[in-house]
């Protein structure tokens, strides 16, 4: 079976060990997780977690399925199959010295990122966008030499009306 | 009124009617046994290791179908019932582990006796709570037994500190619990089981596989009365054993790695396979891609991440499975299946359970139909090894609950204290532990609370003086090299339990077999040991090799 690349939007309940477990039912199982975001929603007992995985459709519904088994899991959806939206954010630490700072700048201006921290041979540029926008400007500024990389992992909600 | 945390936890546990707690003491633990130390209605069951006292708590779970209760204390305590955990949670037996835990100030800390028990536990259990103040034990016990008890029921750990014990406040017990997340679905969806009952209509080859959700749901009676209007027949899984009569003429026995031909060559041949409360487990369905292959598969759990898991399935229904048989029960007639059953019947008489006498020796199957024979009503209880699968094969179980094993694990050591756990369960019942000699000695310090409360078990032990499944494969696929199974060197077992205090038999000749058994039914003050000396290579058979198909089990050696 061919293997899918899945995002499943996942509330939890806000409570000690639950992030635990969710990884444990991976780990436990042999499946993998290519990305985990996890914070607190508008209701502070509640989490939100974006997960993103991969996996032919047996792995896919047996992790959708034990998921939801979780007594602390509130609901689970499957963004894949569903009109979404879908956000990553990249802190990229690059090299930069005086003369090349204009090329570096332009590129963060043409991609709308932002220039975040400023240091004497080095820019801090955060950018946020989808996968395709990430790729292509740290695709950009691999020349100039990276220097650090951190990434949130990709959060994601479902488009329309509130559930 | 303000109550210690300690006192509030025995408080819920009689609110939840509990009667017993199997548990050993400890340092993290002492305020609980303080607080139970003069209860009137909750009793404590001191056990002589942890790992038998969670096996005590599950086998008075399975025998009763309540919720078994085991306390330990933090550190080498809990890790001690790890296994019995575990055992619980594979054969989804409900039970309410409690362990007592450090000082919240110490925890992390490497403090004396300390372990993360929510960590070690996280994987095998279906739940767990840490208790770090007192006013949270009421409401985390009422949550611990609904979550144990309801959906697929499971052991759910309650990891309870110190100082939250000693700690007062006010006990207030919860009238209901209401967990946002966790709303189990017991009722079938109506169209599939409109679909599942056209598929049964309509089926020239179907069959019933029945497991140990048939029992847990308490649908033993819906099973039967499917089966008996349909006409169908049906093989019940080491687990189900007894939700449908085995003397039944519709009974195929159990099927998989060492059940009847009957069963494994219906699977086989089957154009339609009702799955109830059953999961495909490897030992049943033998090679995937062999397994019922022209058949059309309907499965009943109430457990979603189940279906599908193993074998693709055609109409899934994910309810309670006695809600779901008495929905299909008013749908259902007879079917007409006259020439799959003139087969079914034949391959019941070609291939029945047999075995060859063996010279003088002891075989080990007569002794499972003598036992049968004189404890046909008895509850009994097995370990893990060769006597699990006679026992399973010659003893036919036309009960549920009468049959207890663990099954999906497979713990040796687990039958002595479940045998216990039964017998304080079901007071007026007769247990029997059928026992090997591996698995006797795993856990035979238990034998001194089964003498101390003088509970009248009778433990048999099939003696091969090997760890004899173990052996069988080293013949079959080791060239014999019996690497690490002689048990020669184990203590004579009769004269072992006349020094613990019970009454002990050791029979190795046939002529004594009977009447030894006969002699240990008229001993009802304590328990009694029979040690049967039995032929020391006999081999289980039918048998498919790990790895086959179910067509291709191997009937015997000659």
């Amino acid at each position: 079976m061919a293997e899918e690349r899945h995002i499943f939007s996942v509330l939890v309940e806000n409570r000690f060990g639950v992030l635990a477990r969710i990884a444990g039912l991976f780990s436990g199982r042999g499946f993998n997780i290519d990305s985990l975001n996890v914070a607190e929603t508008d209701d502070p007992g509640v989490s939100h977690m974006t997960i993103v995985t991969h996996g032919d459709a047996q792995i896919i519904e047996q992790i959708y399925k034990h998921l939801n088994k979780l007594i602390d899991v509130i609901k689970v959806i499957d963004l894949t199959v569903e009109n979404h939206v879908e956000r990553e954010l990249v802190l990229i630490k690059v090299y930069a010295e005086p003369q090349r700072r204009g090329e570096i700048l332009q590129i963060v201006e043409i991609f709308r990122a932002h220039t975040v921290d400023v240091g004497p041979d080095s820019l801090i540029i955060e950018v946020t966008g989808d996968e395709g926008k990430l790729k292509a400007v740290v695709d950009l500024l691999r020349p100039y030499g990276i220097r650090e990389l951190a990434r949130t992992g990709k959060i994601a909600i479902m488009r329309g009306a509130p559930r | 009124m303000e109550l210690s945390g300690a006192k509030i936890l025995i408080e819920s546990l009689k609110q939840e009617g509990v009667e017993y707690i199997f548990g050993v003491n400890g340092g993290a633990a002492m305020p609980i046994f303080d607080a139970l130390y003069d209860h009137p209605d909750v009793k404590l069951i001191m056990m002589r290791h942890e790992q038998g006292a969670s096996h005590a708590a599950d086998g008075y779970a399975r025998a009763t179908g309540k919720v078994g209760v085991t306390l330990a204390t933090s550190g080498p305590g809990a890790t001690n019932l790890v296994t019995g955990i575990a055992t619980a949670y594979m054969d989804s037996i409900p039970m309410v582990a409690i362990t007592g835990q450090v000082f919240t100030h110490l925890m992390g800390n490497d403090a004396f006796q300390e372990c993360d028990v929510i960590g070690v536990t996280r994987p095998v259990c279906k739940h767990s709570y840490l208790i770090k103040s007192g006013d949270e034990v009421a409401e985390v016990i009422a949550e611990a037994f609904h979550i144990a008890s309801t959906g697929r029921p499971g052991p759910v750990v309650v990891d309870f500190a110190k100082d939250a014990q000693i700690h007062e406040s006010l006990f207030r017990y919860p009238e209901k619990v209401n967990i946002r997340s966790y709303k189990p679905k017991v009722e079938g969806h109506p169209r599939q089981i409109a679909k599942a009952v056209e598929l049964i209509h309509n089926a020239e080859r179907p069959i019933l596989y029945a497991g140990g959700g048939v029992t847990l749901s308490d649908a033993s009676e819906e099973l039967r009365e499917l089966a008996i209007k349909t006409g169908i027949p049906i093989t019940v899984t080491l687990m189900g054993l007894g939700a449908f009569p085995e003397t039944h003429p519709l009974a195929m026995e159990m099927p998989g790695m060492h059940g009847s031909c009957c069963a494994n060559y219906a699977f086989t041949d089957s154009d339609l396979v009702v799955a109830i409360g059953a999961r495909f487990d490897d030992r049943v369905t033998g090679d995937l891609t062999k397994f019922a292959p022209n058949a059309k598969k309907i499965h009943i759990d109430i457990d979603a991440s189940c279906i599908g898991k193993n074998v693709p399935i055609d109409v899934p229904i994910v309810g309670d499975a006695k809600r779901v048989l008495a929905e299909m029960n008013k749908l259902v007639h007879r079917v007409d299946i006259e020439p799959w059953m003139r087969q079914i019947n034949e391959w019941k008489a070609q291939y029945p359970f047999e075995y060859e006498q063996n010279g003088d020796n002891i075989m080990p199957q007569y002794v499972i139909e003598q036992i049968y024979d004189l404890y046909s009503d008895a509850i009994v209880v097995g370990d893990v090894g060769q006597h699990q699968m006679w026992a399973a094969q010659y003893f036919k179980f036309t009960e549920p609950r009468q049959w207890l094993n663990s099954g999906g694990l497979g713990t040796m050591g687990f039958s002595l204290p479940a045998a216990i756990g039964a017998q304080l369960g079901c007071p007026d019942k007769t247990v029997v532990n059928i026992n090997g000699d591996g698995s006797y000695i795993m856990t035979i310090q238990e034998l001194v609370p089964a003498i101390s409360m003088k509970l009248p078990l009778k433990i048999f032990i099939i003696n091969n003086m090997y760890l004899g499944m173990v052996r069988q494969w080293q013949e079959l696929f080791h060239q014999k090299r019996y690497a690490a199974v002689d048990y020669h060197d184990n203590p004579d077992f009769a004269q072992l339990a006349d020094a613990f205090g019970a009454t002990g038999i050791r029979v190795d000749r046939i002529e004594d077999v009977r009447p030894a058994l006969e002699k240990a039914k008229a001993i009802n003050d304590g328990p009694v040991v029979i040690d049967f000396i039995v032929d020391e290579e006999e081999n289980v058979f039918p048998m498919v090799p790990a790895g086959a198909g179910l067509g291709d089990v191997i009937r015997g050696l000659a």
